[in-house]
Parts: structure tokens; C-alpha cells; sequence
């Protein structure tokens, strides 16, 4: 297929590198540096979109980022498919596919379409009124059907196999926008030495100087002068040249994000590049370069294809070498769209006339638009366009009314103004004020330590924006060195400008012929299909503010984000208001400044990298021996170790007798360790703990419980004295980071006089439990320089000595009512440890057992799990725990709090044991329970179960609850209403097993 | 382009239990950087006042830094900067600083952490972007300069960094996150050489 | 994300490095035991939330893992000054650039 619309010679790319693409399945020819868009339109093709609401045929408006038609889907493959690309910046590579959207069966026929003939239903605020009731139906019937009319594209339904990076960055200067003045301000920056950044969404930095091609800098045409400096930039090692990267967001003390996009324009990216790198820059200035946006003209029928904005076209021309059309109308109301109109002529192509809004427009550039003998219509509008597919005509009448003429055009260009890209300024909080004599909102107060430069800031002009943006440049950059002299000393020479384009003004708001009573489809926002009557009818029922009309409208609520119709819309509102735009205000903009994809802002952090993994050192040992693993916190930890056609409940039933008929050995590295070290240790720990410590002795442990200040159970963990200014805390798994930094808070700020420091040593130690009769046994043989005797080594206490020839603390402490030890070794040496002990376990026929059996020996105890059986509301002496309270002592955390009305109330929730009526039932964790079964629903609710488990030990199920008043209820029958029937359960005590506790020396 | 981990041998004898540290020997490589574990060192929290600094640096052998951000190093043996009152003393040379600091009557605390640390070394000209694109730090000379030293982030996880010389880092976690940071710091390394 | 100058590190920091610890400046009674009820109320669960200047606690849990305090305005997101833990609140507050 040949580009019929490409024209030789014209263009910045060599026509040689062809690549072909398709669109909607049929072949086209492009070249490379092409646009998807500049591509289309090459070979005649406008037609690339359906709108949202009326199915509407739509063209390419733009070209660039505030393209709000020509959205389309970019399939690589089935995982790889993008919906909602605009074409206008979806760079062309050889094989590119591409998808009309919103559009069935085909773009050129949309059944969709009878929503333009409906469309007197279809006002705004149409589905507000309409699909209220009733309220059930909008969930199941209405959003649904909705969402499959109005689409945008299609999401893939796989997970994305491409990677996303990040980096963060620091610089004195960032630039954004690598236009004229952007690349301005970045040379007087970096010529003084200082750290620079300048980021550009498009390709090739060069901003307006794209289509300006009146522009003439230092001897050469504006866009080389820009390549030159571009060169320039990439060589110093002080700056860095961002292209394909869009500054999204602009936050709190000169945060900027961005996105570059790395790989979406190559045919093949290389598995290493990410298809997009996140930037979080951290700018000590920043330069706003942004740029205008030029505004389109609001008539009737201004959305069909071909109808453009006048710069696009000179963008497609002076740029891509592609006309938009053969014989080109163009429609203004300033002085841009001549520049368009020559460049257009000048190429070849016929000019159907300029239809000129003003009076008497005069200047240079409608003089030479005169000369070169182009017919304008000044005073006049073009009211209609004709056409279905495609434009095909303009219907011209005077602004004051009166006879139509119409004219056959193939392509409509049009220009009301341009509007200053002041979005990333809003962001950053500055307030814009609006400038009446010119109609357009600029920067006013700033709010971070940024400065606008160049057409975002309303400067007109090449030479004028350059001057400002040089001046900005040098002094961002003086001010960021602090003042300090320039780390160069040929200071570079401010760029001559010797020809430019320039131009102000224009007009917002609709033009004659969509004014107020017409009911005429004159859209003001493309992408929502939002038109100049509905932004009045949102006004006649009673929006007042800007922000009402535009949420009761949708105006500029799409993924363009009103680029090209805030203006016209806020004019509307306020012609129809009798106020002035300032009065009406402008909506805040906000963050992203385009879209951004859900990959760049996970960027590194999916699969292993989505959360840290944390695996202990004798993980690999569990994984041999075939350990089923649960997720606790961050942590792996052993479930339970099946063997061979054991399921979860046998392996835990063999586990839980084998550990009281011989011994277990359980991984208990991932308990929170804490080093409490220095002279006033012990004072500390009385202040954190509700139990007495300055009598512990050394080499003696003890279970302590910390609180909150609310009285409230915190943690709990068994804690060794090694020494008399040296404690070994452990808590519980998931409380590790908490407790360190609780205890780091109150010893910080409420007791610095305290002389005691804290480390954490969770990892500093593998942590072996070994809990049995015969774990003595299997530990002595390995242990040297402790003597494990009962006399020398009682229950609850610490030695230190050496196990397997390395240095261990080991406490003899259990957690499973049985004689029990935990072996604390260097973590790196906590396998091969384990593997000793395992060696020697075997001789005992002694087995691994992982946190489930953990968990159902320590209820057969009644030992209580916090988080488990304790909430965040429980006592110590709701959970039985009164015993484990310093009852003389004068202070610790949690003291006063114990002390509350509520806490010392009778009928509160107290842990208790269930034991269910038929012993083969095991309870629901979390079941609620009732005193009469029979009683109405909604039922009292006295008490809820917190741990359940069948007890091999107990041939029972057993369980532990908190109940109202518990402990008063001993022997009562309760119910436990479930789904398929009532569970009858009886009160007990907590422990279940051995209820002496003689074991603990067995 | 990047080259795969290796893994080696993941042993280190000792007279008794074998030593197995996490990722031993594990490295890997990109244009401009490479990621290393490094071996097992001494190491141990340090904590005490400034009127213990003298004793405890004369027990150790080196000026323990009191500057925010800067760390002192003698021969294999360095001691960084963590907070007003707190430095991490690293040994290379296997030479306990646990032990010396035994004979220090002055107010201090010494915790053991040999085995609680693991480090990996970040090296060559693109080892800067390789961790900033997790540590949301200034890494470049002027405000990290060679010593530098600070307890930060990357990614999702804490840890302490060291430049050790112009485009060479020493990164320090806690052990049950190497994997995460090892992980971490290869797919950046990928993209930083990228 | 902010920027939070440390009083200890002596320097800014990025925000990821830090963690909120609540308001500051919340007095712990040397005598716990003889606290009334409101004065526990007051001192545990009453905490003002100006629209403006707030003082704060903040950790460098993820640097020198110190806890020290901070003026903020809620308004703007900015830091008027930070100061070390123990320190009196501050009788005038500094004027804030950009």
C-alpha cells in the first residue's frame, strides 16, 4: 500500500525505513519515527474511534498528549494489550497492531450509533436521573450494560509478563518540558555545572519547534538549533536527558514523578529493558517549561473526522511529512491557524479559506496568508460541517447571523487559542489567576520553590520565552549552589533568536451558532461527548460552581482530563451564570497529568520482590523433609511435616502424641529477640513488663507480659537474665518489630535517665525447641560446659555454654507442658545444629513438628497465643494471667490503665476452656456463644471462641473462649449456634492436660 | 547484558557445627555492576555515650565516628555511624570486636550480631542507580561521599549502607531479608545496565 | 513524600526512612498510680487535631532510629522545624520559605 498523503520531501525521517503496521486488520505503510496517528493519516485515515456516550465516528484531533479521540488498543499479544493509547503518542514500530475501540460490529458501522439518535435521553446528568431506582437494579442491571455500551478498551485478562523499574534521583535543577524554553533553561543550568535534570514526554525533545517553522535560533531552523542543544545536554556528565518521559505528578517539597516509557516503541524490546522506569526525583528547583495546548473550536458537528486542531496539522506536515487532507478549511479565532495555513499552502496543498471569528484581523501573518492568495472569511463562523465518516464540507455564516454558504473541505483545522499548560503548577499547589485581557489562566502564587517559563506562563513569543527561560535557568541554577560561583567559567551565551512565531489571544467558550438556546451537538469535551448545551442545562438545574457542572456533566472528567475543554466549559458555565470566569473558578487539577500504568507504579515490587520472604536458617531443612509451609507475617513457617499418605489432621494427631510420648523438635527462630543490656536493665524491664524482675537471678527466666498504657495486653514471651545488667527478651513472631519499637519509645522519651540499651537479635539466633520427656536426653550428648541436671538447670532457666562446638544460650523453658529446652545458636549455624539434634532425636524416635502441633500442644495447656486469644481489649486478668502482675509494684506500663472503671467491672470476658458435649466436634475459631439457643434473633452474644483443635492427647476436641463473666460459669452448658445446628459445650478451665504440671519435670 | 547468579559452595568448617551462611558465595553481573555476598564477618551493635566513646574506640583500635553519616575504618575493621549513640563494627578479618570490647568498664552495651547481617557488595560505575532504584537516598559523591554511611531503605527492606569507594557500596541486611535485597539489587543492577 | 530534616542525622531525610509516632509533647505522670480518670483520659485518649501547626512525634525508625519532634502545618504538609525528644515545644516558630 503506498501513503498516499505522505508528501516527498516534507518531514523530518527518511522515508527509507518503512514499517508497516495494522489497524482494525488492514495493512498500512509507515515510517519509522512515525506516530500511530501520523502513520493513519499518511494513508488517509482519520476515522480511528467510536465516542463513549453517542457512539460517534471521531478522527484524530491532536498530536500529542491531549488527545482525546483517537484512542486505540496496542496488541503485542495476548498478555500484552493496552487499551486506551492514544495514537497521537504511540510511536510506530515494524508489526505494530492496533484496535479501533468502543465500536460493534466494525468502526465504520457502530449499532452503538442509535445512542446519537436517542441523544435527547442521553443529557447530562442522564444516568443520574434515570437508573436511581430501583437502587438493587444498578448494581446487577444498569452499571453493568452500561459499562459494556461505553467502553474504552479492553483490559487483558493475563498477568503482564512485562518488568517495570524504578529509580530515584536527585538533581539542583529539573526541568520539564523540552520545548524552546525548556532547553533553554537546561543549558544555562548546566553550564554553570549544577546537577540537571530535563524530561519530555515526546521522543525527541524540541516542544513547538516541531511545527514552528518560522522559528530561527543561532543560524539554524528552531527544531536543529534544538537537536544541537539536545546533543550538547547528553554529553555533560552533570545532565540527564529524559525523552518518552511524562511528568505525572508534582508533589510536596519538589517531589516529581515520572514515567519514562523505555520499550513501548521498539518491535522487539530486549527481555532486560523495563517497558517503563518510575522516576522520584527530588529537585532543590524546578523549572515549569510546559508548554500551551491549543484549544479547538466549539460549533456544531466540530467532532467529525478530519475536523483537527490547526497545529496538529502543521505538526503532521513540518514534522511527519503527511497532510491531513487535499483541500484543508480552516476555522480561528487568532492568528495560529494562518501560520498553519501557509506551511499547508506552501506544501501543496489547496486551502479551501480561513474562516475568521474577528473582524478585520490584521498582522503579518494574515498579510501573507492575503498574499499567497488564500480566501478568509472574516467576521464569520463556520456553523455546521457535513459529513459522516469523514468531514466533507463547512457550512460559513456571518457571526451575526444571516445567509449560509457552504464550503466542500476535506479536513477542518481549527484554533480558538492556546491554552498555558498550567498543570503541573496547580499541582504543586501554586494558585493560577486569570488574565481577562488574554483569556487564559497563569501562574500567580507559588507554593514551591518552582518557576514557570515560556507559553505555561503566558510568555508570547520565541525570542521572549527564551530570554525568560535562560534567566530562570542561570538562576535556579545560581540559587541551588547556595550562591556560590559557577563550576565553570565561560559562561554560555544566552541562544540568539533571530526569527520567531508568536501570537496571543483568541476566544473561549462556544461559537456563534452553538450559543445559548440552540440544542445543536457542539462538543466541548470529545472524549465524554460532553456539549455546550449540556454544560448550560447542568447550570439551569442549579449547578453553580465549576466543580458541580463538571461531575453533573463529566467535563473534563475522561482520561484526557479536559486538556482542551476546561476552558471552553468553565466559559460557558460562566456566560450562562452572568458571571466572569474567575468568579465561576477553575477545577483543581490534579495528579496524573496523563494516564499512568499500574506496572510503573509497582514497578519492582511483584512476585518474590511484591513483600520480603522470610525464610529461617533451618527453612531448607523443613523443605528437605517435606514440611508444608504457612505464611506468618513476612515469615515461612513449617505447618506441620506429613509423611507418606498422612494428611494435615494425621500428621498433627502423630506430631502432638510423639512430642508428650517422647520429644519434638520445632523451629522457633522467628520469636522476636531483644538484648536489654546496661546497669539498669532490670529497672527498665520493670517498667515495661507487668512482672517483678530486679529479683530474677541471673541465669533464671521468666514468662513476662507487656501492656499498653490502656491496660491491654500487648505481648508476651518468655525473658532469661544472663547477667545482672543483661536480659534476653523474646516476643511473640509478629510482635518483634512492634515491641522493639515500643520499648525503643518509652525508653527514648519517657525513661532516657535510664542507662539500658536494645538490640535486636531475632536473627542473631536460630532458635531450636526441643520439648519432650526425652529432650533432655537428645540435647545432654551434644551440650558442653552445662550441666543439665534438674538441680543445676531447673524449668525457667539460662545457660550459656557450647552445643556441637558452637555458642549457645540455652533456656530451658517450655511451651508445650512437657520438660522442655530451646536452643539458641548463631544463625548460621542453626541447620547443622538441628541436624545433630535430629540425629540424636532419632535414637529417641523423636519427630519434627511444625506450628500447628506447636499450637495444639499449648492449648491442651491453656497457654494462651496473643493475637489469638487476646484482641487488643483483654486483661491479664481476663486471660487468667493476675499471677503474672507485680502486685507491689509502684509503676510499669499499663499500671493506671488496669485500674479503669471498665477494666475492673464485673462480667467481663474471661478466658475459659469449652468442652463440647460430644467430644468429636471441634468448634469454629471465632464461633460466637449464647446462653439460650431458643432465645429470638438477634441473640446475645456472651462470648466467642478464640482457639479450637481435636487433642490427639485428650481424644477430645478441646477449646479455649472468652465468655462474659467466664470464670463464674464454670460447669454451665452454652450453645454455640452454627449454620447447620446449635453445638452444646460445657465450661471448664483452661488446661486440658496434666492440669498439676508435673510433666514439666517428667 | 546480565549474567544469572551462581551459586557456590555453601559451606564454611568450622571445628565444630558447619557453618552455612544465607547465599553464600552467590553473585551476579551486568554491564557497569555486579552484585556479591560477601563472607561472614564479625560484627556487633555498639551502643554507649559520648563519655564512653574514648575507651571503647581505644579498645577497638579505631576512632569511633561522631559525625552523623561517616563511619572510621582501620585495616578490616570499620565502625559506622547509626545513631548518636549507636555504631555497627564490622571485622573482616575475623577478629572479634565482641571480645575487646569486654574490657571496656565504661558505660556501653556490645551485642554479638555476627549472624544476624548479611552483606552484599554493589560495585561498578552503575552501582549508584543500581541502589537508587530502591534507597530513595542522595547517593551521589558530594552527599555520599567515600564512607559515607547510613541505615536506610531499599525497597521494602532496611538496610545499612556503606560506600566504600567511588562506585562500590557495602550493603548490610538482616538475614531472613537477603534474599529479598540479593533479589532486589540484581533485577536493579538488570535495569541500571540497561 | 516529604522531606524530613532529623535532628539527629542533622540532615533531610526522605520520608520512607521515617514513621509517625503520634502527637507530642503528651506528658507521662511520674505517678501513674494517682492519675484521675481525667486526667488518664485526657493524658491517653484526647488528642487535638488542629487544622494548622501540629506537633508531633517522628522515628527515624529506618535511620538513627531516633524518636524526636516536629512542627507541621496541616494545611501545607510542610515542616516548620524539628527538634530533638526532650526538648521544650518551641516558644516562636520560624518562618517557612518554599
Amino acid at each position: 500500500m503506498t501513503a498516499s498523503y505522505r508528501i516527498p520531501g516534507a518531514g523530518r525521517f527518511s522515508h527509507a525505513k518503512a514499517a508497516s503496521f495494522t489497524f482494525d486488520g488492514q495493512s498500512y505503510a509507515g515510517v519509522e519515527g512515525d506516530t500511530l496517528a501520523s502513520a493513519l493519516l499518511a494513508n488517509g485515515v482519520h476515522l480511528t474511534g467510536r465516542s463513549f456516550k453517542y457512539h460517534r465516528p471521531r478522527g484524530i484531533l491532536s498530536a500529542g498528549a491531549e488527545e482525546p479521540n483517537a484512542l486505540v488498543q496496542i496488541v503485542r499479544d495476548a498478555a500484552r494489550t493496552t487499551p486506551n493509547v492514544r495514537a497521537t503518542v504511540q510511536e510506530l514500530y515494524d508489526g505494530l497492531t492496533a484496535h479501533s475501540q468502543n465500536r460493534w460490529p466494525s468502526l465504520s458501522f457502530d449499532v452503538g450509533a442509535v445512542n446519537d439518535m436517542a441523544s435527547p435521553f442521553f443529557s447530562a446528568g442522564f444516568y443520574y436521573k434515570t437508573f436511581m431506582w430501583p437502587k438493587a437494579a444498578w448494581k446487577n442491571l444498569y452499571e453493568p450494560k452500561i459499562r459494556a455500551a461505553a467502553g474504552l478498551g479492553v483490559a487483558p485478562d493475563q498477568p503482564d509478563p512485562d518488568h517495570y523499574s524504578s529509580r530515584f534521583a536527585h538533581c539542583d535543577v529539573l526541568v520539564l518540558g523540552g520545548g524552546a524554553a525548556g532547553l533553554a533553561a537546561a543549558l544555562a543550568a548546566a553550564e554553570s555545572g549544577v546537577r540537571v535534570v530535563i524530561a519530555d514526554e515526546q521522543a525527541e525533545l524540541g516542544g513547538a519547534l516541531r511545527f514552528e517553522s518560522g522559528a530561527r535560533i543561532e543560524g539554524q531552523d528552531g527544531w536543529s538549533w534544538a537537536q544541537g542543544v539536545v546533543a550538547r545536554l547528553k554529553t555533560m556528565p552533570n545532565v540527564r536527558v529524559l525523552s518518552r518521559t511524562t511528568a505525572f505528578g508534582y508533589y510536596a517539597q519538589n517531589f516529581i514523578g515520572l514515567t519514562e516509557r523505555v520499550s513501548d516503541h521498539l518491535a522487539a524490546p530486549g527481555r532486560d529493558l523495563p517497558r517503563e522506569r518510575l522516576w522520584q526525583v527530588r529537585a532543590k528547583k524546578v523549572v515549569l517549561a510546559t508548554g500551551s495546548i491549543e484549544r479547538h473550536m466549539v460549533f456544531t458537528d466540530n467532532d467529525r473526522p478530519g475536523v483537527m486542531l490547526a497545529s496538529a496539522a502543521r505538526t503532521y506536515l513540518n514534522h511527519y511529512g503527511v497532510a491531513v487532507g487535499k483541500n484543508v478549511g480552516i476555522f480561528t479565532a487568532n492568528d495560529s491557524a494562518y501560520a498553519a495555513a501557509l506551511d499547508l499552502k506552501a506544501a501543496g496543498i489547496a486551502i479551501a479559506a480561513i474562516v475568521d471569528l474577528r473582524d478585520n484581523p490584521a498582522g503579518e501573518l494574515v498579510d501573507r496568508a492575503r498574499a499567497a492568495g488564500i480566501e478568509i472569511h472574516d467576521g464569520r463562523a463556520v456553523v455546521r460541517t457535513g459529513g459522516r465518516l469523514r468531514v466533507s464540507s463547512m457550512t460559513v455564516q456571518r457571526r451575526t447571523g444571516g445567509g449560509e454558504r457552504t464550503i466542500a473541505v476535506d479536513a477542518l483545522l481549527m484554533s480558538a487559542g492556546w491554552t498555558p499548560s498550567v498543570h503541573l503548577f496547580s499541582q504543586s499547589r501554586g494558585k493560577v489567576v486569570f488574565n481577562d485581557e488574554v483569556k487564559r489562566f497563569l501562574p500567580g502564587t507559588y507554593a514551591q520553590d518552582c518557576v514557570s517559563v515560556g507559553a505555561c506562563n503566558g510568555t508570547d513569543g520565541l525570542a521572549a520565552s527564551i530570554d525568560e527561560a535562560y534567566a530562570a535557568g542561570t538562576k535556579a541554577a545560581r540559587e541551588a549552589r547556595g550562591g556560590a560561583a559557577a563550576g565553570k567559567s565561560e559562561k554560555p551565551a544566552k541562544p540568539k533568536v533571530e526569527a520567531s512565531e508568536g501570537w496571543s489571544r483568541g476566544m473561549v467558550g462556544a461559537a456563534p451558532g452553538a450559543g445559548p438556546g440552540t440544542t445543536v451537538k457542539a462538543f466541548v469535551d470529545f472524549q465524554n461527548d460532553v456539549t455546550a448545551k449540556d454544560i448550560r442545562q447542568a447550570v439551569h438545574e442549579g449547578m453553580r460552581s465549576i466543580e458541580h457542572v463538571k461531575r453533573f456533566t463529566t467535563n473534563g472528567m475522561a482520561t484526557d482530563q479536559g486538556k482542551t475543554s476546561n476552558m471552553h466549559g468553565l466559559a460557558i458555565a460562566a456566560d450562562e451564570l452572568g458571571k466572569t470566569i474567575p468568579e465561576v473558578g477553575l477545577t483543581t487539577f490534579r495528579a496524573p497529568y496523563t494516564p499512568v500504568t499500574f506496572g510503573a507504579i509497582v514497578n519492582h515490587a511483584r512476585g518474590p520482590l511484591f513483600e520480603p520472604t522470610r525464610r529461617t536458617a533451618i527453612h531448607p531443612w523443613a523443605e528437605r523433609n517435606g514440611a508444608v509451609f504457612e505464611d506468618v507475617g513476612q515469615w515461612k513457617r513449617a505447618w506441620y511435616f506429613p509423611q507418606a499418605g498422612e494428611d494435615m489432621h494425621k500428621a498433627v494427631d502423630r506430631e502432638c502424641v510423639t512430642v508428650r510420648k517422647s520429644a519434638g523438635l520445632f523451629d522457633a527462630s522467628t520469636l522476636g529477640k531483644i538484648e536489654v543490656v546496661g546497669p539498669d536493665a532490670a529497672k527498665f524491664m520493670e517498667l515495661l513488663y507487668t512482672n517483678p524482675w530486679e529479683k530474677l537471678e541471673p541465669g533464671r527466666c521468666r514468662y513476662g507480659i507487656m501492656l499498653r498504657e490502656d491496660g491491654f495486653i500487648y505481648d508476651d514471651g518468655v525473658v532469661g537474665r544472663l547477667s545482672a545488667d543483661r536480659f534476653h527478651v523474646t516476643t511473640t513472631t509478629g510482635g518483634a518489630p512492634r515491641v522493639m519499637n515500643h520499648m525503643e519509645d518509652y525508653l527514648q522519651t519517657e525513661f532516657p535517665h535510664l542507662n539500658v540499651w536494645l538490640t535486636s537479635t531475632t536473627e542473631q539466633w536460630a532458635v531450636i525447641a526441643v520439648q519432650g520427656p526425652k529432650s533432655r536426653e537428645i540435647i545432654a550428648p551434644l551440650v558442653e560446659g552445662i550441666d543439665m541436671a534438674d538441680e543445676a538447670m531447673p524449668h525457667m532457666s539460662v545457660r550459656e555454654g557450647k552445643i556441637c562446638g558452637v555458642p549457645t544460650r540455652l533456656f530451658r523453658m517450655s511451651f508445650s507442658g512437657e520438660r522442655g529446652f530451646e536452643v539458641n545458636v548463631p544463625a548460621d549455624y542453626g541447620e547443622a545444629v538441628w541436624e545433630a539434634l535430629w540425629v540424636e532425636g532419632q535414637k529417641h524416635g523423636a519427630c519434627a513438628y511444625g506450628t500447628e502441633t506447636m499450637h495444639v500442644l499449648r492449648a491442651e495447656k491453656g497457654y494462651i497465643i496473643v493475637g489469638q486469644d487476646t484482641d487488643g481489649t483483654v486483661t491479664p486478668n481476663d486471660a487468667g494471667l493476675d499471677w503474672a502482675v507485680g502486685k507491689k509494684k509502684t509503676d510499669f506500663v499499663g499500671i493506671r490503665g488496669l485500674t479503669r472503671p471498665d477494666l475492673v467491672a464485673k462480667g467481663r470476658k474471661q478466658l475459659v476452656g469449652l468442652r463440647t458435649k460430644d467430644p468429636k466436634i471441634v468448634l469454629e475459631e471465632g464461633a460466637q456463644i449464647v446462653a439460650d439457643p431458643k432465645q429470638p434473633i438477634p441473640m446475645k452474644m456472651i462470648g466467642h471462641v478464640t482457639s479450637s483443635y481435636w487433642s490427639e492427647n485428650c481424644g477430645r476436641s478441646i477449646a479455649l473462649a472468652l465468655l462474659a463473666g467466664g470464670r463464674d460459669r464454670m460447669g454451665e452448658t452454652l450453645h454455640v449456634p452454627m449454620p447447620d445446628g446449635v453445638i452444646e459445650v460445657e465450661v471448664s478451665g483452661t488446661v486440658f492436660f496434666d492440669e498439676t504440671g508435673g510433666r514439666l519435670n517428667g | 547484558m546480565a549474567r544469572a547468579p551462581v551459586k557456590k559452595q555453601a559451606v564454611v568448617k568450622t571445628d565444630g557445627a558447619e557453618r552455612r551462611p544465607a547465599l553464600a558465595g552467590q553473585e551476579a553481573s551486568a554491564t557497569g555492576v555486579s552484585v556479591t555476598v560477601l563472607p561472614p564477618a564479625e560484627r556487633i551493635s555498639l551502643r554507649g555515650s559520648e563519655a564512653s566513646r574514648a575507651a571503647l574506640s581505644k579498645a577497638l583500635g579505631l576512632t569511633l565516628p561522631q559525625t552523623p553519616k561517616t563511619s572510621a575504618a582501620k585495616g578490616k575493621r570499620a565502625a559506622l555511624w547509626l545513631g548518636p549513640d549507636e555504631w555497627l563494627v564490622i571485622d573482616e578479618a575475623g577478629k572479634d570486636p565482641l571480645a575487646d570490647c569486654a574490657k571496656v568498664s565504661a558505660l556501653h552495651s556490645a551485642v554479638g550480631i555476627s549472624h544476624r547481617n548479611v552483606a552484599v557488595a554493589v560495585a561498578g560505575p552503575a552501582a549508584e542507580a543500581t541502589l537508587n532504584a530502591g534507597c530513595p537516598q542522595d547517593l551521589s559523591l558530594a552527599v555520599f561521599p567515600v564512607g559515607a554511611c547510613s541505615r536506610t531503605v531499599l525497597g521494602k527492606a532496611e538496610i545499612v549502607l556503606l560506600r566504600t569507594a567511588q562506585d562500590a557500596f557495602r550493603v548490610e541486611c538482616w538475614r531472613s531479608f537477603s534474599d529479598y535485597v540479593f533479589t532486589f539489587l540484581q533485577e536493579a543492577m538488570r535495569d541500571a545496565a540497561a | 513524600m516529604l522531606l524530613i530534616r532529623c535532628p539527629y542525622c542533622e540532615e533531610e531525610r526522605p520520608e520512607l526512612e521515617f514513621r509517625n509516632a503520634g502527637e507530642a509533647h503528651v506528658v507521662r505522670s511520674s505517678e501513674m498510680t494517682a492519675t484521675s480518670d481525667e486526667d488518664f483520659e485526657a493524658f491517653f485518649f484526647i488528642r487535638s487535631n488542629p487544622k494548622g501547626i501540629i506537633y508531633e512525634r517522628w522515628r527515624h525508625i529506618h535511620g538513627c532510629a531516633r524518636f524526636f519532634n516536629a512542627v507541621r502545618d496541616t494545611v501545607t504538609d510542610r515542616f516548620v522545624m524539628t527538634y530533638k525528644a526532650g526538648e521544650k515545644k518551641p516558644a516562636r516558630l520560624p518562618k517557612v520559605g518554599k
